[in-house]
């Protein structure tokens, strides 16, 4: 069974959501962003998001762009991206890993030898950040047949055509907007997404996890409570990176008390 | 789907967030509602010719060129209100703002030509106008961050990236994405995503419209070859549109080859760059090997962008257009000469152009007749051109 199945399905069974944090490869560097995403899964998360760095993140806001900035003046790319989940992939082999990144890095490889690599290195999902589903076709194509799902976004905005279209494609995980503009915890998501979550149910997408302004335990027990499957954290995880640059330890404890917070949101009991 | 075509070939397109499709899918009708409405018609007609004086002169250079066979024609976009073609394409997209209910303005500039033009419209429409600069730019061109201001523009420096104007351009559209409702996002090239680079080609095709009935007037025939400069591409794009299907018409565009084409300090795009996503639209792009965005350098700001409108890209690769490249060096002499034997003073953009056209009229064996597109006024650039230049003129 793919990797996103087992664990919705394992979950299911213990009456719980996803808690998913995201962060940024090679932030701030490659051996610490290894011992980051290892604490991450040590302390509960359910699944990883994992970015690309990139010069012109359009989707993103000051927190998750600074963490672009620090990897890439550390040198990082995107070999080294694959190289770091090739890594984790090795001592973690059921956790399920997604990619979160920005088209122009695709194109730069070859989409068909880019989902290759990332197949190799153990990634399961590719969401592309500038690519909607309008453009989404010689994506997906490629995405499926390298076994990868390529997610797709239900943004609060969607047309009933837009949503339709999910649900036929969508595999995986549905990435659900909890609110306009870009990433960043400055901003809280506008939940209830129940309503929009009702009508995601209707198309049969697969299952949504809400993303965008979700930095507190509360709202992630919210959105499960309003029926996403779980709940995705970047800004806010970014954020405690940055808060302990010049210590990695204190860095590394805190991330791990944030994840293991935010997971008791998780629960349905 | 799209009611109009997205893409040019495989260019183009609208690679942008979900959440920005529903306001691009919006724009892009009210776009084509506008275009069959005598009474937008009216108003846009009526701005262009009572506002920002339109039609624009088209002028015979007298002392220019040397080679008796070639006659340069300058398409005078200088003269219009504004100092530049672009307060073309701003008054369109300002009046299709209301159009669609909206009440505030969102624009990125680099030199700040774009941004004076957005202010001017904004002021004269009612709109409430935020525009994202470059830290770096604003610290540059800090007369033109006192025009907009003048008109009672924000301006917001922005310092995330290279702080300059592809920075400013990313800023612009992550405030659109979570302001589409009430804010357009009045995009300053012909590049960007689909319907952009359709609307600003619509938007400034009176260019050679005119040019083709001024020419006609004057010469009893069409050009031998229009020439433009080519940084995003709209000025050149307004100027190609209506002579696209005319095949003994060249199409020339002239991109700022900076410190040399061989350097990596230069804005040329489709004459040395590769094919790639930015800004929401496929086209040439100026990247490294893994698709990080390079910056680009020119003299010239307006022309200092490392991608270029998707339509180009397409004339390009089908060999309908051709594209050169102009250095500093080239653009500035060209500069100079303008205003030493003709006494106009053109923007350093336009000077590249000219710098090109100068080259054909040389080396032309047959009679010719070259129009070129004198897209801006120099004024703007004249401490710029004094800090490069410094006595040397």
């Amino acid at each position: 069974m793919a990797r996103y199945e087992t664990m919705f399905t394992q979950l299911d069974a213990k009456n719980e959501g996803a808690f998913v944090p995201f962060v940024m490869l090679g932030d701030p560097d490659k051996a610490t962003s290894l011992q980051i995403i290892q604490t991450l899964i040590d302390n509960g998360a359910d699944a990883l998001e994992l970015g690309f760095p990139y010069s012109d993140p359009i989707a993103d806001g000051p927190t998750i762009q600074a963490a672009s900035i620090r990897a890439l003046g550390n040198g990082n790319t995107p070999s080294e991206c694959l190289d770091i989940i090739a890594d984790i992939r090795r001592d973690n082999p059921d956790i399920p890993i997604g990619l979160l990144l920005y088209s122009n890095l695709v194109l730069a490889r070859g989409i068909d030898t880019f989902y290759a690599q990332a197949k190799a290195s153990g990634v399961d999902s590719i969401l592309i950040a500038d690519v909607p589903l309008r453009e989404a076709k010689r994506f997906i194509d490629v995405a499926s047949s390298n076994e990868i799902d390529q997610i797709l976004i239900a943004p609060p905005n969607a047309t009933e055509e837009t949503l339709q279209a999910i649900g036929q494609l969508s595999s995986g995980y549905t990435y659900l907007l909890g609110r306009a503009g870009v990433t960043g915890a400055e901003t809280a998501a506008e939940t209830p997404a129940s309503e929009l979550i009702e009508k995601l149910a209707k198309h049969k997408v697969a299952p949504p996890l809400l993303g965008f302004g979700i930095s507190t335990p509360e709202q992630v027990a919210h959105a499960i409570h309003s029926g996403a499957a779980g709940a995705i954290s970047g800004s806010a995880t970014v954020n405690i990176i940055a808060k302990h640059l010049d210590n990695t330890p204190a860095m590394l404890s805190e991330l791990g008390e944030f994840v293991q917070s935010m997971k008791a949101g998780t629960s349905k009991a | 789907m799209n009611n109009l075509e997205s893409k040019f070939g495989d260019f183009g397109g609208m690679y942008v967030p979900e959440l920005l499709i529903p306001a691009l899918d919006q724009l892009e009708q009210a776009f084509i509602d506008a275009q069959q409405d005598p009474e937008f018609q009216a108003e846009f007609m009526s701005l262009l010719k009572d506002y920002a004086g339109r039609p624009t002169a088209m002028t015979l250079s007298r002392n220019l060129v040397s080679n008796p066979l070639v006659k340069l024609y300058l398409k005078r976009e200088d003269l219009l209100h504004g100092g530049a073609h672009k307060t073309n394409q701003v008054l369109g997209q300002a009046l299709l703002t209301k159009r669609m209910g909206k009440t505030e303005v969102i624009a990125e500039t680099g030199a700040g030509q774009h941004g004076v033009a957005t202010a001017l419209a904004c002021a004269l429409l009612g709109l409430k106008a935020r525009i994202y600069m470059g830290a770096k730019d604003v610290e540059r061109q800090s007369p033109n961050v006192f025009r907009m201001r003048l008109m009672g523009a924000e301006v917001i420096p922005v310092n995330a990236g290279s702080g300059t104007l592809k920075d400013a351009v990313n800023e612009a559209m992550r405030d659109w994405s979570a302001n589409y409702d009430k804010a357009h996002y009045l995009l300053g090239t012909a590049a960007g995503p689909h319907p952009f680079p359709t609307i600003v080609r619509e938007f400034h095709r009176m260019i050679g419209e005119e040019t083709r009935a001024q020419i006609l007037e004057k010469e009893g025939r069409l050009p031998d070859a229009v020439v433009a400069c080519v940084g995003g591409g709209s000025n050149a794009i307004g100027m190609f549109a209506d002579f696209i299907d005319e095949p003994s018409v060249r199409l020339v565009g002239v991109e700022p080859a900076g410190k040399g084409l061989h350097t990596h300090e230069h804005g040329a795009t489709i004459c040395t760059g590769t094919k790639g996503i930015l800004h929401g639209a496929f086209s040439y792009i100026m990247q490294d090997a893994d698709g990080q965005i390079e910056e680009s350098y020119s003299v010239s700001a307006g022309l200092d962008y490392p991608a270029v409108g998707p339509q180009h890209a397409y004339l390009s690769d089908i060999g309908r257009a051709e594209y050169v490249a102009a250095t500093d060096e080239e653009a500035l002499n060209a500069f100079k000469l303008l205003a030493r034997k003709e006494g106009i003073i053109p923007a350093l953009e336009s000077s590249h152009a000219l710098a090109h056209a100068l080259n054909m009229a040389d080396e032309a064996t047959e009679e010719t007749i070259i129009v070129l597109n004198l897209s801006g006024r120099g004024d703007k650039d004249l401490a710029h051109v004094t800090q490069v230049l410094g006595d040397d003129i």
